[in-house]
């Protein structure tokens, strides 16, 4: 009961916060919009029971993929005023292609939805006991999906080499 | 009902007993550091200077609130307002005395304990940053948008090895509940196996609370104040109560994972508790009056090169000895 | 599971009742006088001069991408942590391998000097 008013709430709460995400004037406020739909996210997750999920959500989310976003925007638009649109960021065609890649997606999550078992998912959030706690989740980790999480680390190594190549200074990439 | 009125009440004691942490400390920081510099300290208001909290408080309400031109008014009032509640919010989960037995009901002596619960505290405090960025930028003054950009830069490097520090203590413990890991210090407190967890966190500890040594957001020789230079009054002094109320949950931290959590002979065990984050405050005072700032770069490399590394060599030495020599 | 979380939640609207209401108090004991030099930001006292956004160091950007991959590596160390029991050197051979793996880029960015401030 109490759990199904806290769901619309968050869900709502989300909805909202994506909205703001593209509503918004300054970049900034993007930003936050984002953090707040991802706090309800990580509400939501706690719904299904997925209680490492939810507070990793929002370590890593919230806490580090946000921070750099508000680094990046905060200091390429240290001024309050709205940047003004002036046409020459603009990709080719970007309301096409939005549009395009928009429907990609609203179909692949419509056919999950539709394809979904609902009933199974539901057993599984439902067996309470240790399903998403920190241990259910790392047994799950280093033994069924033992092979994802050591790909992890090279994912993960790829994209250190990307920021210091990214982050190079001119004239000093050979030394 | 009755429980939920438990728990609000429960919560609303928390929060003023932090908040009285907060006027306390403040006191106690300018009295010892005076004696620690042979001056008396604030002896004025009340006996011995020890109403001066209250006047201070008062003063700060009474201020004019001064938004500067071109400030981005929502995000401005925003900073300030997360910044105190991640502070307020991140101690629920710290267990300060075992479960009581009050009115027929057990009341545990903590807001609330999930399983997660270590992650949790992190997952809160790593939000408190969000307080300086925006502080920084919705202000629009260069030295506010450097310090606030400096001070979060220095908060998440070190948070990294904070994290690392940890995570002997949760291996020792195989849990990461707060009140299993205190239950699992009845015989040995962790400090002893985890000396050199305990001393990474310590360091990190006084980091990520933007305290002397590591006190650059507020060098107020090159940056004015940092991030909260154009604040006034109340919104001021809510940077201050969290950076204050940070350093107790820190400070709790460390307690409950390294130092036994509420355990101790003798007294009862909320008492140990507040002498052991106490002793924790005292340490942050005599830093600050024995240490001079560090220079950023040095900073920023120490987090690096030497804590972050150090971290993860004492994380997988417990785990080579949990796995292989205590086998 | 969910009903640990319930009390935490409530605490979590105390304190955003404290958070806010303190900032009310302020607005409504406060006096309001503004005038041209108290609007203007705080620059010691001098006229502020020159942009509010200065070009600042790559190196900032640098660190916070560095932190949020370190971070999702820091992660992954809690379950770990807590298994180790039951993992034993199973677990510790994996977790080897993956901070073998993260060691290299470790390394690397210490090479390039991607932890160095200053040249």
């Amino acid at each position: 009961m109490v759990s199904t008013v806290v769901f619309w709430l968050a869900a709502a709460v989300a909805i909202v916060g994506a909205g703001g995400v593209l509503l918004a004037k300054h970049p900034v406020h993007s930003a936050l919009s984002l953090v707040l739909n991802l706090a309800a996210l990580g509400v939501l997750f706690l719904l299904l029971h997925a209680e490492f999920l939810a507070v990793v959500e929002i370590l890593v989310y919230a806490g580090a993929v946000m921070v750099l976003f508000l680094f990046v925007v905060t200091l390429l638009m240290a001024g309050t005023k709205t940047p003004r649109d002036e046409g020459r960021f603009r990709l080719a065609y970007q309301y096409l292609l939005a549009g395009l890649f928009g429907l990609i997606l609203f179909v692949l999550v419509a056919h999950a939805l539709v394809g979904a078992d609902w009933m199974s998912s539901l057993a599984a959030t439902n067996a309470g006991g240790s399903f998403g706690s920190i241990a259910a989740f790392g047994t799950a980790l280093f033994t069924k999906y033992l092979l994802p999480f050591e790909l992890t680390a090279v994912v993960l190594l790829v994209a250190v080499i990307g920021v210091i190549f990214l982050g190079r200074e001119h004239g000093a990439t050979r030394k | 009902m009755a429980a939920v009125i438990i728990i609000v009440i429960k919560g609303l004691i928390l929060a003023v007993l932090l908040l009285t942490a907060f006027g306390v400390l403040t006191l106690t920081e300018r009295k010892v550091l005076g004696r620690f510099q042979f001056r008396p300290g604030p002896n004025r208001v009340g006996p011995g200077g020890s109403f001066q909290f209250l006047a201070d408080g008062l003063k700060l309400m009474l201020k004019e609130e001064i938004i500067p031109n071109g400030a981005d008014r929502f995000v401005f009032l925003l900073a300030p307002t997360i910044s105190l509640v991640a502070a307020l919010f991140a101690f629920a989960v710290i267990p300060w005395g075992p479960p009581i037995h009050l009115f027929g009901q057990t009341i545990p002596m903590e807001i609330g304990g999930p399983n997660v619960g270590i992650l949790f505290l992190f997952a809160i405090t790593s939000l408190g940053v969000y307080g300086l960025i925006l502080g920084g930028w919705s202000s629009q003054n260069k030295y506010s948008l450097l310090g606030g950009l400096r001070s979060s830069a220095q908060i998440i490097s070190y948070e990294l090895a904070m994290g690392l520090s940890v995570v002997g203590v949760l291996i020792a413990a195989g849990s990461a509940d707060l009140n299993n890991i205190v239950s699992a210090q009845t015989n040995l407190w962790f400090i002893v196996p985890q000396i050199i967890g305990f001393l990474i966190y310590v360091v990190c500890m006084v980091a990520e609370t933007n305290r002397a040594p590591f006190d650059l957001p507020e060098a107020e020789n090159e940056l004015v104040a940092g991030y909260h230079t154009e604040y006034t009054g109340m919104k001021f002094a809510m940077f201050f109560m969290a950076e204050y109320i940070n350093m107790v949950t820190v400070s709790s931290l460390a307690t409950t994972l390294f130092l036994g959590g509420w355990h101790g002979p003798w007294l009862p065990p909320e008492i140990w508790f507040i002498i052991k984050v106490a002793a924790f405050m005292f340490f942050f005072i005599w830093l600050r009056a024995t240490l001079p700032r560090l220079r950023y770069d040095r900073l920023m490399a120490f987090g690096w090169k030497v804590l972050l590394p150090v971290a993860l060599a004492n994380a997988l030495a417990t785990a080579v000895w949990v796995s292989v020599v205590a086998r | 599971m969910l009903t640990s979380y319930f009390p935490i939640a409530l605490y979590f609207l105390v304190a955003v009742v404290i958070g806010v209401g303190v900032l009310g108090a302020s607005r409504v004991m406060g006096p309001r006088k503004p005038n041209a030099a108290k609007l203007q930001t705080y620059e010691c006292g001098v006229t502020p001069e020159g942009e509010v956004g200065p070009r600042f160091s790559v190196k900032f950007y640098l660190v916070a991408m560095l932190f949020m991959i370190f971070d999702v590596e820091a992660v992954s160390f809690y379950p770990w942590a807590v298994l180790m029991h039951q993992l034993r050197l199973f677990g510790l051979l994996e977790m080897a391998l993956f901070v073998l793996v993260l060691g290299i880029g470790y390394a690397y960015v210490w090479k390039r000097g991607g932890f160095q401030w200053q040249e």
